[in-house]
């Protein structure tokens, strides 16, 4: 169509077409974004969602077998087709059989559970055609374990410990299980009450005597003073052993008293097993569940996947100490990360003069930003632990050192936040740097006037005039901290640490330990589980986890920073 | 005048007592042969002589880039800011040289109050603005703040205006009512001078009336010396004024002689809106 226009002509906006191709940048940006997040968002919600057991039935003369048998209970977790290429040449006549009934061409991955019994496969895969009737029994039990994954099961009786039996089909088995199954969950957590907490502060504190009397024993020859205190030493280990031997004895009888209850339950063919109540932690009923039971089980178990302890080599049970590493780490991360790269910034900004010398360091400083991270990490090993905390432990840990049980010379949680910080250091300089340069000549001009000194006018005008800008460095700073890897590898994360860098045991803070971060968690748990298959959903929980993490930090300084706008522009600070 | 510029520590207590009576000296403020240069080459003052009187309102007037601004930051030593600047000949301000290198800066600034050409209110409560000079000088005894507070914004005719929301940021008030709040804020101290920027450049007629009413309330107790564009300005408020000329000052008399009687044929013709 051609429009005459009043100046007699159709005129085509020049270039307009490029707004298109812009257009087009942002939404192919987005869309990957959005995938991404999709992707992770679904399947680490799905992992929490209580999925229906199946009873799977497969074809008297079909190809596939279960353990010999013909039926399987199991989840569903995957339907995919077969390709001709990837077909072993046993199952080449597949490609026969899928003309008749395509399905024979699809395959079915099912979860079975129960590694204790099938091997170490958690997983069967089932050609779909030789598959006669999957069903859902009601009363399918999915049995969670201290050890060896879950049972899926069809549950037999309850062998109480008085002797009763009850059977699975009496009314009363599910509320009993229940009590009982709690029963063990607080007879369960008295136990690591007795063992972590109270044991665990008598066992730290023989394994301080016990370093301590190492390295006495080590010298050659003792002093009649270090002959006395080894003689005292050896007298307090004697001492706290002898605390110990009540709290055994009581954890002891707990455990004991663990095993009372059975339950007897079926496998797939027939196989029938007794488990003592003490290996379950918990049991539901999949089939039975309605939407809000299900609702309430997968926020249970969010809950629960956050406040656990891992289980089984970390592909079960909860993060809670690699959330709490990552998000000490992190805090202690802002905290020397800002005063340091603030500091560095006004100097930069308000006192250095402007020249040649200062424009190369603030080139420096901004490539620094873009050096990979491993090499920090390498600088944190060898600067902070075999430099620094060598010197640490020479002057406050020299008994250590000669028995060669680094303190500081080693990982630690301290060191991996100062090595992140240093990484980081460039973001919040260069942030602080444009928040100092937006602060106003005038105010400047009108604080000197005022007869303020250079110092006074930047800490009392400039700087609460910057922080937001300030906060949006660190904002960024976390953002790219709180995700990293690489470098934690060399300065002390570890896939599974014994005991968290804050606790109740004095001096609470122990910047030493080593810790677990979410990041590594989720390498260790995706590449080097015992089965990668199975531990897949949970890497995906995981990851949500950590992004969930990062985002409640930002927004936790986004927050901040509002409210420090807010007061600067409109109420008094 | 007790004390003097060589005293490093100022002393608090001095400036807010009520000044003592004395002789008036008519000239507290001495120009003495002052050059000024932003690097070697740029020369923006030439040769400057000039006294300003204590108690009187002197007015800088002059076309754009005539150099009365950068005279005017001279007096308190704010050009200090800028690299690469230079001087040459002397400022006394009642007989002592503000270039002494005994004398520290910050002392200086304190007995001399400065308004900006844009208002500067910092990002802070009206009450912060005002006792901001004080809190600097480490003083915080809450009763002489709140006085201070009181005076010096009935000293800048706000007091009524912002008496119930002093905590409140100094960002709600009006255009005109931040400028005299930042006068306020210069008075605070009790300074001696007063140096004023084209205070009213950015303001309405009405704000402008209001600040030069203040002026003339002011200078019963400061010597003030502003710099302005509105040569009506200049002939309301003050008492002298300077004509300044490309770098050099061409004329400077009682304001009545400048704009009734010129004797410079250039001065003439700025006044009578000929050129400028």
């Amino acid at each position: 169509m051609k429009a005459k226009t009043a100046f007699g002509k159709n005129i085509k906006p020049a270039g307009e077409v490029w707004v298109w191709v812009t257009g087009v940048g942002l939404a192919m940006g987005l869309f990957m974004i959005l995938f991404l997040l999709g992707v992770i968002v679904w399947n680490g919600l799905n992992y929490f969602w209580p999925k229906r057991v199946a009873q799977i039935e497969l074809a008297e003369d079909g190809r596939t077998e279960f353990r010999g048998e013909r039926e399987l209970f199991g989840v569903v977790t995957m339907r995919r087709s077969l390709t001709v290429e990837n077909l072993s040449p046993d199952d080449a006549d597949l490609v026969d059989l899928a003309r008749e009934d395509p399905d024979y061409m699809r395959e079915m991955m099912v979860y079975t559970g129960n590694r204790d019994v099938f091997a170490t496969q958690n997983f069967a895969f089932l050609i779909m055609g030789d598959i006669e009737r999957i069903t859902h029994p009601e009363e399918l039990m999915v049995l969670e374990r201290t050890e060896w994954g879950n049972a899926i099961a069809r549950p037999l009786e309850l062998r109480l410990g008085t002797g009763e039996v009850i059977s699975a089909g009496d009314p009363g088995f599910g509320d009993t299980l229940r009590r009982k199954v709690n029963e063990v969950r607080d007879r369960r957590s008295a136990i690591q009450r007795i063992e972590r907490r109270e044991m665990g502060r008598i066992n730290a504190r023989i394994n301080r005597e016990d370093l301590e009397i190492r390295y006495l024993r080590s010298l050659d020859e003792r002093t009649p003073v270090q002959e006395a205190e080894l003689e005292r030493r050896l007298a307090t280990v004697e001492s706290l052993r002898e605390e110990l031997r009540p709290l055994e004895l009581r954890s002891q009888a707990l455990r004991e008293q663990q095993r009372e209850h059975s339950i007897a339950f079926q496998l797939v063919g027939g196989i029938e097993r007794v488990q003592p109540l003490g290996d379950i932690v918990n049991f539901y009923l999949p089939n039975q569940m309605n939407l809000i039971q299900r609702a309430g089980w997968f926020f249970f178990k969010i809950w629960e996947f956050l406040t656990d302890y891992p289980r089984e080599a970390n592909t079960e049970g909860g993060i809670f100490p690699a959330l709490f590493g990552t998000f000490v780490m992190t805090l202690l991360m802002s905290l020397a990360v800002t005063p340091f790269g603030v500091l560095a910034a006004v100097y930069l900004r308000e006192y250095a003069k402007q020249g040649p010398l200062v424009s190369a360091v603030r080139i420096s400083i901004n490539n620094l930003a873009g050096v990979p991270s491993i090499v920090f990490g390498v600088f944190g090993l060898g600067f902070f632990i075999h430099e620094v905390g060598a010197v640490i432990d020479q002057v406050f840990y020299p008994r250590m050192v000669a028995i060669n049980t680094p303190v500081f010379g080693t990982g630690g949680i301290l060191w991996a936040s100062l090595t992140l910080a240093l990484m980081t250091v460039p973001v919040v300089i260069v942030a602080t740097e444009e928040a100092l340069a937006a602060v106003s000549r005038g105010v400047r001009e009108g604080s000197l006037a005022c007869g303020a000194s250079k110092w006074q006018t930047i800490q009392r005008l400039v700087l609460p005039a910057s922080s937001p800008g300030i906060l949006t460095g660190l904002i960024l700073a976390m953002a790219r901290g709180a995700g990293e890897v690489a470098p934690l590898l060399l300065v002390g994360v570890m896939a599974l640490a014994p005991s968290l860098p804050i606790d109740g045991m004095f001096p609470f803070i122990h910047l030493d330990r080593k810790f677990m971060h979410l990041g590594f968690h989720i390498y260790i748990v995706a590449l080097q589980s015992p089965d990668t298959e199975a531990t897949k959903p949970l890497v995906f929980a995981s990851t949500l986890v950590l992004i969930m993490l990062v985002v409640v930090l930002n927004l936790g300084a986004i927050m901040i920073r509002n409210h420090l706008r807010k007061k600067l522009m409109s109420s008094a600070f | 005048m007790s004390h003097t510029f060589q005293q490093k520590a100022f002393k608090s207590g001095d400036r807010t007592a009520a000044p003592e009576p004395e002789s008036p000296q008519p000239d507290f403020i001495k120009v003495r042969d002052f050059s000024f240069y932003y690097d070697s080459t740029v020369q923006v003052l030439f040769d400057l002589n000039l006294d300003v009187p204590k108690q009187k309102v002197t007015a800088f007037i002059g076309p754009s880039g005539c150099g009365k601004s950068t005279l005017l930051r001279s007096i308190n030593r704010m050009n200090d800011l800028i690299d690469g600047i230079r001087h040459e000949g002397d400022i006394t301000i009642d007989g002592h040289s503000i270039f002494d290198p005994h004398l520290e800066v910050i002392s200086l600034r304190k007995r001399i109050g400065m308004v900006f050409q844009k208002s500067n209110p910092f990002p802070k409560s009206i009450y912060e603005n005002i006792v901001y000079s004080l809190r600097v000088a480490g003083r915080s005894k809450r009763s002489e703040l709140d006085e201070v507070v009181e005076r010096s914004l009935r000293g800048a005719a706000l007091w009524d205006e912002v008496k119930d929301r002093l905590k409140e940021s100094a960002f709600g008030l009006s255009g005109g009512q931040m400028q005299r709040l930042c006068i306020a804020r210069a008075i605070a101290n009790r300074p001696e001078i007063l140096l004023m920027d084209e205070p009213c450049s950015a303001l309405d007629p009405i704000a402008t009336g209001k600040i030069e009413d203040l002026i003339h309330e002011l200078k019963k107790e400061y010597t003030i010396v502003i710099v302005t564009h509105n040569m009506q300005q200049a002939a309301r408020v003050s008492d002298r004024t300077a004509f300044f000329y490309l770098g050099k000052l061409i004329e400077y008399n009682e304001t009545e002689d400048i704009f009734m009687n010129p004797k410079n044929p250039q001065t003439e013709a700025y006044v009578s809106g000929r050129f400028g």
